[in-house]
């Protein structure tokens, strides 16, 4: 119990790797995101270009340390307004129960059974294609199946004698959900968190991949991936290049996302 | 004297954790010869439960066994092999644990389930098997084995389900049963049986039986000879009658003085301190830090254990001054004053509290469940400065009345009036310590919050925080601890400093000590007692344990499937006349002496489900004093037995008199 866990010290590994990248992006890539060398493109890794060009030549790497950017800042972003919308309503609907808890996870349980995905670009098509539009369209993905947790856990701490206690001194409902139940169902919410972050960056790139998220020139992994679909045959490494960085990226917010869950005991 | 059937030798067992080694047995032996039943002793941590286990070889992985052996039947368990093993175990020892609910398999049928043992230990053909099952019911008291053998666990009683489980034990034919505490989740009704079936057992089958409890008054009820267990250790040991009558070791001592006893005369004498962590152990006696009679010699080396008298012996070096000093019984105390005003604090008219059913028009239809009536038309009040209990087994609706009181419920039909300015002047304080406290929130600010809600300027809080802490008798740096970091007695101290914090008039306790132990229950009983002569409030105690009532109660309520059957003075409830109701639960509580033996009186049955409960009088189904139809058919009007006494049955006041008298004196 007391060494790191595997699964936790590998994937934090990674990510903290990812982090790093991403916030050092601008000191450590070697070339702007945009700059184009139109003699050199498509190349293979070299010494010039460590992981080669675009059809553009531009240079995968600093557009792949780039593109950890919105990447991150659409998964995080994404799960954080999933979170603002699901913790209220996931606690509201366990701690009153009754009617409210029936009519609010029907409707939990209509937006689970509905693609995410198709959520997505419905609002997408509604709002039209931008980064912005992308992280709302997955934050409120997000909302039902955070709802849902964070309601089961409630409902097993709805009764149980301290919060009895905290309702018998005359506490604001407000105040027993976030100041009593909150603390103790954070656990198994960090780690659906956790474990979501991957899935709304996998879902961000799918977004920009059909050119509906991150609008070109922005260095964006699920865009480079879109444009070097067509050169796929030509050179692999500008797919190569963001597909890895995806990769491991969620795979590691999966791996952290399970280290945490043995660690913290949630389930 | 036949060769023992199990003969513990100097057992030693340690657990290995990050903090150290838990050594949890030490040097621990004890015999039990076939027919005969040997009673375990101990509080929670005592380590009597590890024992059961060790016996059996079913050790957690990071327990090992460090010295000692394990005769059974003249052979060591702790050398034989794992195939060895499995025939022994179930079949030749077997073991029966608390809760009969994890012990059965919940989709299989009760006969079958029996049957499987039969076959597998004694490779018995399959019907056979299914007679011979059918027979082992009938041993263990089942009246209608037949139509028990073919239901499901679920379908049975919590009582009926551990005698399906004792069976189930008793298949292989054992000549070891370990019973791990049969009757803890039991109703005292309930248990009252269990614990006769034990004591028959013992004749009918001839087996040995190790019966582990922390329930010394259900040991003295069935055991032959006593084994007492304290941190690890067994500090007594005796023939019941004579550990009983006259405790040699400070410990035993402590332990029988602080039980409540049925007579609310003696007893609730607690037992100062805790137990020391198996961590850091003290140097020589173990007991020694809490005990009356501790000289310098006790915490030289470790004591040994003693013969004291013929089969009586003892781990304590001053045993005889120990024998010398007269025993304190000053349960007068903590008794309340009876000087309540007329005036009703919080009265409870004609309340009534349903649960779930389906809605109008189902019920029009004639489809749907009824509702559960966990509370039906009880009406009763708390004067000021009174102290009320409400007593009953499982299911009977105590627990919902208690939350009616403190609004964490609101009537079905009735009213709950409270005569206090604001509603928050009714509190609670609740059963279990390990859910009483928000596991997330350090003890002062837990404290701290309800000073708030009153207003109160933060430096006033801090101050008050630690007058609270001191007035249940805990340090002032608690204030900085997590829940997880205190004992069960500590947690419910901090439970209790909580609801006093609102400054209460009114407080609701349900069932404040059940889940304690008995040294500590005794402290805590008196520190609440202390805690409303200061504060002037009433208290409504909701509980099972009519010992622990007839000590702090100055009325009583008895409640039966959502009724109240019975209320009067403490006294008037404990004698005649008397409710059957009332009359049988007294009977069933056993007692902590083996010269008084039990003479429970029988009730048949299961209690009735509060979904359909019976017409008329809802105790017939079960009443040994059911006088015909009437009861059937019409609810009992309420009758008086003296100016506060008051019980609901068709039977005049003056039979129900006599009826009592002659079962007990």
């Amino acid at each position: 119990m007391s060494s790191l866990s595997p699964t936790l010290g590998v994937g934090g590994a990674i990510l903290a790797l990812v982090l790093a990248m991403s916030l050092a992006a601008p000191w450590i890539a070697p070339y702007p995101t945009t700059e184009q060398h139109m003699l050199e493109r498509l190349k293979p890794p070299g010494a010039r270009f460590l992981l080669g060009t675009d059809q553009y030549g531009r240079d995968l790497l600093s557009r792949t340390l780039f593109g950890a950017r919105p990447a991150l800042g659409l998964g995080l972003g994404a799960v954080a307004l999933g979170l603002a919308l699901g913790v209220p309503i996931g606690l509201t609907a366990g701690y009153v129960g009754g009617r409210l808890d029936d009519l609010v996870m029907r409707v939990v349980d209509a937006m689970l059974a509905f693609p995410s995905l198709l959520l997505a670009l419905l609002i997408i098509t509604a709002l039209g294609a931008s980064t912005g539009h992308a992280l709302l369209a997955i934050g409120v993905a997000n909302g039902p199946g955070i709802a849902r947790i964070v309601r089961s856990a409630t409902l097993a701490l709805r009764e149980a004698e301290f919060v009895l206690a905290a309702r018998a001194r005359g506490e604001r409902h407000l105040y027993v959900m976030f100041g009593e139940i909150f603390p103790n169902v954070l656990a198994p919410v960090i780690v659906e968190a956790t474990l979501r972050i991957g899935f709304a960056i996998l879902a961000g790139a799918s977004l920009s991949f059909l050119g509906l998220g991150v609008q070109p020139p922005a260095a964006d992994w699920g865009l480079m991936i879109r444009e070097a679909r067509q050169y796929v045959f030509l050179s692999p490494w500008p797919l190569l290049a963001p597909g890895t960085a995806l990769a491991f990226t969620i795979v590691a917010f999966n791996l952290f996302g399970d280290g945490l869950r043995d660690r913290l005991g949630a389930t | 004297m036949p060769p023992p059937v199990l003969d513990v030798r100097a057992l030693s067992v340690q657990f290995e954790t990050k903090e150290g080694p838990l050594r949890v047995l030490r040097d621990v032996s004890l015999q039990v010869a076939p027919g005969e039943t040997f009673g375990l002793a101990g509080e929670s941590g005592s380590g009597k439960t590890t024992l059961g286990y060790t016996i059996l070889q079913a050790l957690a992985p990071t327990a090992r066994v460090t010295g000692g052996a394990i005769l059974f039947e003249g052979r060591d368990l702790l050398g034989v092999s794992e195939d060895e093993l499995r025939r022994i175990r179930g079949r030749r020892i077997a073991m029966v644990y608390q809760d009969p609910r994890s012990a059965l398999n919940p989709t299989t049928r009760i006969g079958a389930q029996i049957a499987e043992v039969l076959e597998i230990h004694e490779r018995a053909p399959a019907r056979a098997a299914g007679r011979r099952a059918q027979e082992l019911l009938e041993l263990v008291n089942i009246a209608d084995p037949a139509s028990v053998a073919r239901r499901y666990p679920h379908e049975l009683s919590g009582g009926m389900q551990q005698r399906a489980v004792i069976a189930m034990a008793l298949a292989g034919g054992p000549s070891l049963l370990i019973l791990d505490e049969p009757t803890t989740g039991l109703d005292v009704t309930t248990q009252a049986r269990i614990l006769e079936l034990v004591a028959d057992l013992k004749r009918r089958v001839g087996a040995a039986i190790l019966y582990i409890s922390h329930d010394l008054a259900v040991i003295a009820q069935v055991a032959d000879r006593v084994g007492v267990l304290y941190a690890g250790e067994l500090v007594e040991v005796g023939p019941t009658a004579d550990l009983f009558a006259q405790p040699v070791h400070p410990y035993t001592r402590g332990l029988l003085d602080a039980l409540p006893h049925l007579d609310g005369l003696r007893g609730l004498v607690p037992i100062e301190g805790r137990i020391p962590r198996l961590t850091d152990l003290p140097p020589g006696c173990v007991f020694a830090p809490r005990c009356d009679f501790v000289a310098p010699a006790c915490t030289a080396a470790t004591p040994a254990l003693e013969t004291v008298a013929p089969e009586r012996r003892a781990r304590c070096v001053r045993w005889p001054t120990v024998l010398a000093t007269p025993r304190r019984s000053t349960a007068a105390a903590i008794a309340p004053e009876t000087v309540a005003s007329d005036a009703p604090l919080l009265a409870f008219e004609h309340v009534s509290k349903y649960f779930g059913g389906a809605g109008a028009v189902a019920r029009w239809l004639g489809i749907g469940a009824p509702p559960v009536r966990a509370v039906d038309d009880v009406s009763f009040d708390v004067r000021a400065d009174e102290v009320v209990a409400l007593v009953g087994e499982s299911g009977c609706g105590k627990t919902t009345l208690g939350r009616l009181a403190v609004r964490l419920l609101r009537p079905t039909a009735g009213r709950v009036r409270f005569a206090a300015p604001k509603p928050t002047d009714a509190q609670i304080v609740f059963q279990h310590p390990d859910s009483s406290l928000n596991p997330m929130k350090r003890i002062g600010p837990s404290l701290a919050r309800p000073l708030v809600l009153r207003g109160l300027r933060r430096r006033e809080r801090g101050r008050r925080v630690r007058e609270l802490l001191e007035a249940v008798r805990l340090d002032p740096d608690y204030g900085a601890r997590r829940p997880a970091a205190l004992s069960g007695g500590e947690k419910q101290r901090v439970a209790i400093a909580r609801a006093l914090a609102m400054a209460p008039q009114f407080v609701v306790l349900d069932e404040p000590v059940s889940a304690l132990d008995v040294s500590t229950q005794a402290s805590i009983i008196r520190l609440l007692a202390e805690l409303r002569r200061t504060l002037g409030a009433s208290y409504l105690m909701i509980s099972h344990d009519l010992s622990l009532v007839r000590h702090v109660a100055a009325r009583v309520g008895v409640m039966y499937l959502g009724r109240l059957v019975e209320i009067g003075a403490v006294d008037e409830v404990f004698r005649a006349p008397s409710h059957p109701y009332t009359r049988a639960l007294r009977s069933a509580v056993p007692r902590p002496d083996p010269a008084v033996p039990g003479r429970p009186i029988r009730l048949e049955g299961s209690v009735p489900s509060a979904q359909h409960p019976p017409a008329g009088c809802r105790f017939h189904t079960r009443c040994p004093q059911k006088i015909g139809r009437v009861c059937e058919e019409a609810e009992p009007p309420w009758a008086r037995a003296s100016p506060t006494h008051w019980i609901a049955c068709h039977i005049p006041i003056a039979e129900l008199s006599r009826s009592s008298e002659e079962a007990r004196p």
